[in-house]
């Protein structure tokens, strides 16, 4: 008997190997490939058109990663801290798209700052995953602006500047979907990924990401070490498709199920914190109190699908913009003359 | 109002020779003191009398209290350009009044206010006092109107001294206030009561009268903001994408007010964006993403605004994003003087980016260029994939010139090379099955665009800054780099036989040859009528695009001596001109000026006059 194996596929037919991209040219070890491996198979779970699908970066080790995964999507690896406005105008032009967007901590927390802001401020739809390692690994081993106070490297010396936290930078500006993982945790990951995906706005997603060359001692808060030590989760993470039978069977009290706007849920198990990822306050105090005591929580930290997004906010036509056809685009012969007769 | 213009002596004013339709007034008062309705009220006025009229806003970067000037010019002749000096001065700011009246020529006009003192009064020019305050106090005008109330009577003085339409002046302000009779009627009673004024105690002492004529008959009065924003759409834009800046706010802002007319919304969506951005950066940022998915985008911004888009210019030539900078050019370096005109922005938009980076640009020289530029710059951005700068500059984007009325586009838009899933198939099919984003199939520089949406699973790309093949692949590879800068070179070449054509006026017997481009159009107009009585005639060319191409290089061959009419110290179209025609470049003389007026041509031919006496001697 012959064992013919054939590759599992998902509900539009597709293999995992339809969501590959080409082969990751980073350090054998990096964080940030894990990660890539998590967008892949969550795309793949959620049975995602790769056609419908953006992948934006801006610049940095973080930002080659769109090169590394859904090779039939479109993608623009655009320039250092650049890539909220980009996307911007890639998602005005054609809402009817997915974005998906890779950045790191110099990109978003540096040089980037302002556009990140701005995109939560005007709640971008798109999936904005930070992979924050806290160093620079391009330019060999510089202090990000989220690296700790009092960590030392080789290079650069001991850093002596607090760090920014991403996620509370991200709640500030009202975002509506913010959490934070550790790229060992892979399933976390990809459940995170997945209800990002599936969220209506700017979902940022924080996650440690050990640069194994220039940020791995294992007293850095980026560390493998670090992390698997000191990962605290908030919930156990599970998204559930729209198309699948939810059996609410969660334990009132100890779970708490998140509808989002499609369909699909997010089912939260609490773990050793009495949390409610929807109340913001909630999450601003959480964040404060690990930052004091050092403590690495992981989780969906905040919630909130009541705000518009940009395209709602600008009244734009559910149709592509891009895909307007002259006869839409042009004015009319008799309201050209109109406008000309004001004068 | 500058050193410079103080030296150019004023003709004296003879009281008993009529000067009919050939003039200009200065309206002198406060930034903020709401003349503006007031001056365009005159300038409507006059307008639809039939007589050649343009206005010149020469104003602070300032929102309220420093002296700000408005300059009106009557021309039967047609021309537009700023002169040096106004034969009729509305003194209404105290504080620049004494200034103002020195400027004035003998045997000007001097209207003012009664209770108006002059330190140093001159009797060779007539004055006529208005009482403005006791207009006010019989009128009495709600407080937050009184200002624009008080500026309506040297409307009414204006009116009845020089002879302009009483009825077109009520036109003018039921235009104004879109037929709000209330408004026009409070300003009508000003204008009424400074009629009767001067009807009895303002007897006629200058010679200065408009009288009707038929040459403004089917042409309209509008600026060059509004005139792009309204082609902005015309052309079809999608994404627009801007960050506040003097000069250019206005063109958004025309674009936000036509676009409800224009394009209207179907069950209250719109098929446009107006994204007001955070920065600069952001801006361009947008119009690139906007750009690359496959909409019509642009921004307008002017020299700090293009400064910041110099990362993404770079990007989007190397990535090959079609994008419209409109650039409207004000005084730099730095803040300069941002409320003044400027060509200074040419190098800077033709090389934005960062290595080697060429772009088209057009620079339109009148309203229907303007207008039509907006479309063509979406057009050529598209067909050639990649960014199309539009260098107007204030005085074209912010005063108001008489234009014929703009044209309804005959042509179709050109989306240029875009496969869309089906067209995709079919390249693939007539093309051995292969396709690369960047492959110069069709030798001329441009490969075949897909955008997002596209379902053919091979038809998506990775856009980037970073090195890439013809197949936008990631590579450092020097060949894959050298082909690929040099089909860009070639893509340049291509777009140098499709840019606007420089507007030639080759004149028999012509040994001197003039070249000048945007907003200096009408001074070199005026400049070559006085050179030609002079017995010098000229030859002229009006460049409309970078690329420069051959019809440059034939013109510079076909001269003795060619002078450059620029707005900017460097004399940066001059630099380009050599470069690209060094056989001929000794031959160039600049006529340079960088004092943040607009340009007179008086400057123009005090200089060609100048060069052509030190070049004899």
């Amino acid at each position: 008997m012959t064992a013919t194996t054939t590759r599992p596929t998902n509900r539009i037919g597709l293999t995992t190997q339809d969501y590959q991209g080409g082969t990751s040219t980073l350090c054998a070890g990096c964080g940030h490939n894990s990660i890539t491996s998590q967008i892949i198979a969550a795309c793949y779970d959620l049975s995602l058109d790769p056609a419908t699908v953006l992948k934006m970066s801006g610049i940095g080790c973080s930002s080659k990663t769109p090169a590394y995964f859904l090779g039939k999507s479109f993608g623009f690896n655009t320039l250092h801290g650049r890539m909220p406005s980009v996307t911007t105008g890639a998602m005005i032009a054609n809402r009817t798209m997915t974005a998906i967007g890779v950045s790191g901590d110099g990109d978003t927390g540096s040089i980037g700052f302002g556009q990140f802001k701005h995109m939560m401020r005007r709640n971008v739809p798109m999936v904005y995953i930070v992979e924050n390692n806290g160093v620079y690994g391009l330019t060999k081993g510089q202090h990000s602006a989220t690296a700790d106070i009092g960590q030392h490297l080789k290079y650069a010396g001991t850093n002596v500047l607090p760090p920014i936290d991403i996620c509370a930078e991200a709640i500030a500006a009202d975002c509506g979907f913010v959490a934070r993982s550790f790229s060992g945790d892979a399933k976390q990951v990809r459940e995170l990924i997945k209800a990002a995906m599936s969220y209506e706005g700017t979902a940022v997603i924080d996650i440690i990401s050990p640069c194994v060359t220039f940020n791995n001692e294992d007293d850095s808060s980026k560390s493998y070490a670090y992390g698997k030590d000191k990962e605290e989760r908030i919930q156990d993470i599970q998204f559930i498709q729209s198309y699948e039978e939810v059996v609410v069977d969660y334990e009132p009290g100890s779970e708490q199920i998140v509808k989002l706007h499609d369909g699909p849920t997010i089912k939260l198990r609490k773990l050793n914190r009495d949390y409610d990822a929807t109340d913001r306050w909630a999450a601003i105090k959480l964040l404060e109190e690990c930052r004091q005591s050092n403590i690495f929580v992981t989780g969906l930290i905040h919630i909130n699908e009541s705000r518009p997004t940009l395209q709602q906010t600008m009244s734009l036509i559910d149709e592509p913009l891009a895909y307007q056809t002259e006869a839409q685009l042009r004015p009319s012969r008799a309201a050209f003359a109109a406008v000309m007769a004001e004068f | 109002m500058t050193s410079l213009d103080t030296v150019v002596s004023a003709p004296v004013i003879d009281p008993n020779t009529p000067v009919i339709n050939d003039f200009t007034l200065v309206v002198a008062t406060e930034n903020g003191s709401g003349s503006q309705t007031a001056n365009n009220t005159l300038i409507r006025a006059i307008f639809k009398m039939g007589v050649p009229v343009s206005g010149k806003n020469l104003f602070p970067s300032n929102i309220s209290g420093l002296p700000t000037w408005y300059t009106i010019r009557v021309s039967h002749k047609g021309y537009a350009a700023r002169r040096e000096y106004s034969e009729i001065l509305v003194a209404y700011n105290p504080r620049t009044s004494d200034e103002d009246l020195a400027n004035l020529p003998a045997g000007g006009v001097c209207i003012h206010p009664a209770d108006m003192k002059f330190t140093t009064p001159r009797s060779d020019v007539v004055y006529y006092p208005v009482p403005v305050k006791d207009f006010i106090k019989e009128i009495a005008p709600p407080q937050h109107l009184r200002d624009y109330i008080t500026n309506m009577s040297y409307v009414g003085v204006v009116t009845q001294l020089f002879g302009i339409s009483r009825v077109e002046i009520e036109n003018a302000l039921m235009h104004h206030f879109n037929g709000k009779r209330k408004a026009v009627d409070l300003n009508l009673r000003m204008v009424d009561m400074a009629i009767a004024h001067t009807v009895a105690h303002l007897p006629k002492q200058d010679p200065f009268r408009v009288e009707p004529l038929n040459k403004t008959a089917g042409k309209i009065l509008i600026d060059g903001n509004t005139a792009a924003g309204i082609g902005a759409l015309v052309g079809g834009v999608g994404v627009v994408a801007w960050y506040p800046i003097t000069p250019s706010t206005s063109l958004v802002d025309a674009i936000t007010e036509y676009a409800p007319k224009l394009r209207p919304a179907v069950d209250d969506r719109v098929n446009y964006a107006i994204i007001q951005a955070e920065d600069e950066l952001a801006a361009a940022g947008i119009i690139v993403g906007a750009g690359w998915a496959g909409t019509r985008a642009m921004t307008a911004t002017s020299g700090p605004g293009i400064s910041l888009m110099n990362e993404f210019g770079g990007l989007a030539h190397f990535a090959e994003v079609p994008i419209v900078i409109w650039d409207i050019m004000r005084m730099g370096p730095s803040t300069g003087l941002p409320t003044r005109v400027s060509q200074g922005d040419i190098l800077s938009a033709y090389y934005l980016g960062h290595g080697d980076s060429q772009h088209i640009c057009l620079i339109p020289g009148d309203m229907t260029e303007c207008f039509a530029y907006a479309g063509t710059a979406f057009d050529l951005a598209e067909r050639f994939q990649t960014p199309v700068l539009v260098l107007s500059d204030l005085d074209l984007g912010m005063n108001n010139w008489m234009t014929e009325p703009f044209e309804y586009p005959e042509q179709p838009l050109d989306r240029g090379k875009v496969l869309d899933t089906g067209s995709f198939a079919q390249f693939l099919a007539d093309h051995d099955n292969k396709w690369g984003r960047y492959r110069d199939v069709d030798n001329d520089g441009i490969g075949y665009r897909t955008i997002p949406g596209n379902q053919n699973p091979r038809a998506a790309w990775l856009a980037r800054g970073t090195g890439h093949n013809e197949q936008g692949v990631y590579s450092e590879r020097n060949d894959d780099w050298q082909r690929n800068m040099d089909r860009l070179t070639r893509k340049l070449d291509t777009a140098r036989r499709h840019v606007p054509a420089p507007v030639i006026d080759a004149r028999p017997g012509a040994t001197v040859g003039i070249i000048g481009y945007g907003s200096t159009a009408d001074a070199i107009t005026e400049a070559r009528d006085r050179l030609r009585a002079q017995g010098i005639e000229t030859s002229s060319m009006r460049l409309r695009s970078l690329p420069l191409n051959d019809d440059v290089r034939t013109f510079m061959a076909s001269y003795d001596q060619i002078y450059v009419v620029e707005l900017n110290q460097d004399s940066q179209m001059l630099q380009l001109l050599c470069a690209h025609a060094p056989k001929d470049a000794a031959k160039l003389a600049p006529v340079n000026l960088c004092d943040g007026l607009p340009l007179t041509a008086t400057f123009i031919t005090q200089r060609i006059n100048a060069h052509r006496t030190s070049v004899k001697q």
